[in-house]
């Protein structure tokens, strides 16, 4: 890192759920995501903030418990201390579990950089009945310590100060802290470090004393270090074997294992002497609520009601309450939108039917995932989370998944509406290297935000009297697929990857604040309208234009330009010459009485004060008015002649209006996107999918939001903007040829869907490897393909309905899946390394 | 005996951790240091994972791994 004079680089580390990422947040003023829940910040984040004219760069490390190289975060953490060098460490500590978090602190010590503590979570050791002598605690450790309340921002000022006086006098802020390991291991801590100091390269990079630590600890990392490094490397490192080997002979236990029992020692000394419980502990509000929540009877109830205000919340309030109203909002700000671009023409086809058409179609749905994240987030800050884990545990290592692939899958959408990208990203908290790519291969398969629409617009449409079950069946049936695809690859592919112990803190319940729940909610909501505009975007032009060009042939656009130019003839002819109004409506002004129109009718729709909008549309153009208000004036004088011209041009408009929609099938049919998907029909249709499906499904490939935006370019009729229109024009256009059937079939088919190309990244990010990436994009087709096909046909040749059809593969499913619980479900036999 | 073998309500105290490796170090990272005390608070709905105290928090772990610590009743 570049260190200019004036510029501080400080790291916050600490153990999990220590509350480093709060007080990076209240250093910084920074939105990094906090919650109660350990391991969330899996990689360094970074921020800034000024005092007294310093730039400090602060940089938010993983939490770990200790600094071996076994995980990832721990070697994160550990690589940027020893490479990076910054200015200074803040060892974030909870105060309330002081021993523990001192064991880390040693550690830290050891890397010899300049360091304080921020002794955070002062108000719970408070409220646990511990008084906590500050200043001896800074003289035992010989570091600044700050108390502080990272959560209310209690001692951040103080932080600064110390921060400041820490990177500015290197000296005098060297951690004096020197452990002392007893008489058994110093002497051989000094042999090492003296052979490592004779090495020139090694000793100018290192800090001595920690690496001669980690070489007894038998570290991997701290070995390849020296394997790279040092001139003198097979006689270091054979020379440390033999040391191991001697220690463990003669003391009976490895040298790791007394280095850990050393360092809780003096741990527990300084705790003994710095600390005073000043009341017994008694039963906290914790463990009362644990009682019945991680009950045997009570816990998985409380589970299951919580997962389904979950699903109420969103899918009730945000979809059927909060959506209607806010899309009145949506729609205005379309208009404004719209009148802001050229009249006509292509440019206007592109930006309304493309992009802006695509965003807002989405956008609806913004309420829900406003919800969502806003429960999700206080589930996290509540504390509950690891208690999902350790509820689930169980039920999900029959699997060959682990209890926190919970978190992941609901962020996914266990629950409808989850994000597969959060979900993938949220694995990275997973010790257990099997259990996280089996669950990172599984995500997809959860009912993504961008599935959701889709499932809705259907239901809507297909299953108008059962709408809830089906949503229901929907992510049931989803999830069990994905746990059946979990076991059988747990089985086969995945059967030589690592795994890991299952040992997971379980955090103290606490209420979460409002500022902290609606931040996360809005940033993560934020995120998600960032993708919708910028993928989006670029893929609804590329759509747009496939299903735009190569366009009908010149005789085509004569032929429709011809028959709009009959039914105006028509409609002139039949007003009569003689009609006063008639005049008005020739050449130029037709159009611009048809502008006047549909404005009219816009707003009549969307307002309340019918009488001001009448008289405001009189002033612009009194004669116009008397045919829109059909045949009357504002004075409520009846006019005849208006009136007849307003019947006529009524039928005028619905005559045009579908000749356009006819006219707007043939360009998608002989469209690029019309081609190839009437080139892969021969094959889709076992599936139900005709071709106006299978474009659709294609454009999601890029994100799944295109879907929905696609099926409404297709069908869209005039200006579709809303679901609630597109599902009118579905269900007008599909209702002879769709059957619940083809509407079961596509919804199966697209929840098994290949993930968007972003998912795909990240998962190429997340498994470091592009094998698993091309994995998770190939075998969710042919799944798909399959059970849709299955579905499809089953119903057609045994005659059933859509719903006896999802009954019968709920209990073929459910039937493997109880089967594989218990065969694989018993506990996995111990693996002693 | 074993950490795996005792039930909700028992105390005990760790004899040694029979188990080496990251599994190992973690639990001695984590404070499952000989001597210390430990609480076993509860079992899950379906019998494991296990919740136990330690110094002075909670912590879950699996049966499979629990029964690598030994332990004496107290
Ligand atoms: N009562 C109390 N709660 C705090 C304090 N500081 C942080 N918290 C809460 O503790 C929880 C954990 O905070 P985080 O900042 O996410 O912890 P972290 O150390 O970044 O955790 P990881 O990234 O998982 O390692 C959150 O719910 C915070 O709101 C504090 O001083 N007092
Ligand atoms: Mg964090």
């Amino acid at each position: 890192m570049n260190k200019s004079s004036n510029e501080i680089v400080v790291a916050l580390t600490g153990q999990p759920n220590a509350g480093k990422s709060t007080i990076f947040n209240a250093l910084t003023g920074a939105r990094q995501h906090v919650a109660n829940y350990p391991g969330i910040t899996v990689e360094k984040k970074t921020g800034t903030y000024r005092f007294n004219g310093h730039k400090t760069i602060v940089i938010d490390l993983p939490g770990t418990y200790s600094l071996t190289s076994y995980t990832q975060e721990e070697r994160v953490a550990r690589n940027f201390l020893l490479h990076d060098k910054p200015s200074a460490i803040i060892d974030v500590v909870d105060a309330s579990n002081l021993e523990r978090n001192l064991y880390l602190a040693f550690q830290l010590a050891e890397m010899g950089i300049s360091m304080a503590i921020s002794l955070n979570m002062m108000d719970v050791a408070q409220q646990r009945g511990l008084t906590i002598n500050t200043k001896q605690l800074s003289n035992e450790l010989s570091v600044p310590v700050v108390p502080t309340v990272g959560n209310k921002g209690t001692g951040i000022k103080d932080l600064r100060e110390v921060i400041e006086q820490i990177s500015k006098d290197k000296n005098a802020s060297q951690p004096s802290l020197h452990l002392n390991y007893g008489k058994t291991l110093e002497p051989v801590l000094a042999r090492i470090e003296k052979h490592l100091s004779e090495d020139m390269v090694i000793s100018t990079h290192y800090p001595m004393r920690w690496l001669a630590l980690k070489l007894m600890e038998n570290d991997a990392e701290a070995q390849r270090l020296v394997r790279k490094h040092a001139k003198n490397k097979e006689n270091i490192l054979g020379n440390v074997t033999r040391e191991r080997e001697l220690f463990q002979t003669e003391q009976k236990q490895t040298a790791e294992q007394a280095i850990a029992i050393r360092r809780y020692e003096i741990a527990g000394g300084i705790v003994g002497r710095c600390v005073k419980r000043e009341k017994e502990e008694e039963q906290t509000l914790t463990d009362r609520i644990d009682r019945i929540v991680c009950n045997r009877v009570t816990g998985p109830i409380f589970l299951a009601g919580i997962l389904f205000l979950l699903y109420y919340l969103t899918m009730k309030i945000g979809g059927e309450y909060i959506t209607p109203w806010a899309w009145k909002y949506w729609a205005m700000l379309r208009d404004v939108i719209a009148n802001l671009l050229p009249a006509e023409g292509l440019i206007r086809s592109l930006l309304l039917s493309g992009i802006v058409d695509g965003v807002f179609a989405i956008m609806n749905y913004l309420p829900i995932f406003l919800i969502l994240f806003l429960l999700i987030a206080i589930l996290e800050d509540s504390g509950y989370m690891a208690r999902i884990a350790f509820i689930m545990d169980r039920a999900l290592r029959a699997f060959g998944l682990h209890g926190q692939s919970t978190l992941p899958m609901i962020l996914g959408g266990v629950v409808m509406g989850g994000c597969a990208i959060p979900g993938v990203m949220a694995t990275r908290a997973m010790k257990d290297q099997k259990a996280r790519i089996t669950t990172i291969m599984i995500i997809p398969l959860m009912n993504c935000m961008a599935k959701v629409p889709l499932y809705i617009l259907l239901v809507s449409i297909f299953f108008k009297n059962h709408q809830a079950i089906m949503l229901w069946f929907m992510s049931l049936i989803t999830l069990c697929i994905a746990l059946i695809v979990a076991s059988v690859m747990n089985l086969t592919i995945l059967k030589r990857e690592e795994s890991e112990p299952f040992i997971l803190e379980m955090p103290p319940y606490h209420l979460p604040t409002i500022t902290g729940v609606v931040r996360r909610a809005i940033e993560r909501t934020w995120l998600f309208v960032k993708k919708v505009i910028t993928i989006i975007i670029a893929v609804a032009i590329v759509v747009w234009v496939f299903i735009t060009f190569p366009g009908i042939s010149n005789e085509k656009i004569a032929y429709y330009d011809g028959e709009a130019n009959k039914f105006t003839e028509m409609f002139i002819e039949k007003t009569g010459e003689d009609n006063p109004y008639a005049k008005l409506l020739i050449g130029s002004g037709l159009k611009e009485f048809g502008q006047y129109w549909d404005r009219y009718k816009k707003q009549r729709m969307s307002t309340k004060n019918k009488n001001a909008l009448k008289e405001k549309f009189n002033k612009e153009n009194p004669e116009f008015f008397k045919i829109v208000n059909r045949g009357k004036g504002i004075d409520g004088k009846k006019d005849k002649q208006a009136k007849k011209i307003y019947g006529a041009y009524k039928k005028l408009d619905k005559k045009l209006k579908r000749l356009s929609i006819i006219r707007r099938k043939e360009v998608v049919y002989v469209s690029f996107a019309g081609r190839f998907g009437r080139f892969i029909e021969p094959v889709t249709k076992f599936a139900g999918f005709d071709w106006k499906t299978n474009i659709a499904l294609a454009s999601s490939f890029a994100a799944k939001e295109n879907l929905i935006a696609t099926l409404g370019t297709i069908y869209s009729v005039g200006n579709v903007t809303s679901g609630e229109t597109l599902a009118k024009s579905m269900e007008e256009d599909t209702s002879e040829t769709w059957t619940p059937l083809h509407a079961l079939a596509l919804m199966l088919f697209v929840a098994l869907f290949p993930p968007c190309i972003a998912t795909l990244i990240m998962i190429r990010v997340e498994t470091k490897s592009t094998r698993w990436m091309l994995f998770a994009t190939i075998y969710p087709i042919i799944l798909g393909f399959i059970i849709a096909i299955i579905v499809f046909q089953g119903g057609q040749i045994l005659g059933l309905t859509a719903i006896q059809v999802m009954i019968f593969l709920s209990i073929f499913i459910f039937t493997i899946l109880t089967a594989i619980y218990f065969m694989g479900g018993r506990p996995a036999a111990m693996k002693i390394e | 005996m074993t950490l795996d073998q005792m039930k909700p309500g028992d105390e005990c105290r760790i004899v040694k951790i029979d188990i080496q490796g990251i599994t190992g170090q973690r639990m001695l990272d984590m404070g499952f240091i000989p001597g210390t005390a430990i609480n076993v608070i509860r079992n899950a709905p379906l019998m494991d994972p296990i919740d136990i105290k330690i110094k002075g928090y909670m912590v879950a772990l699996r049966r499979s791994e629990a029964r690598a610590v030994e332990v004496n009743p107290s």
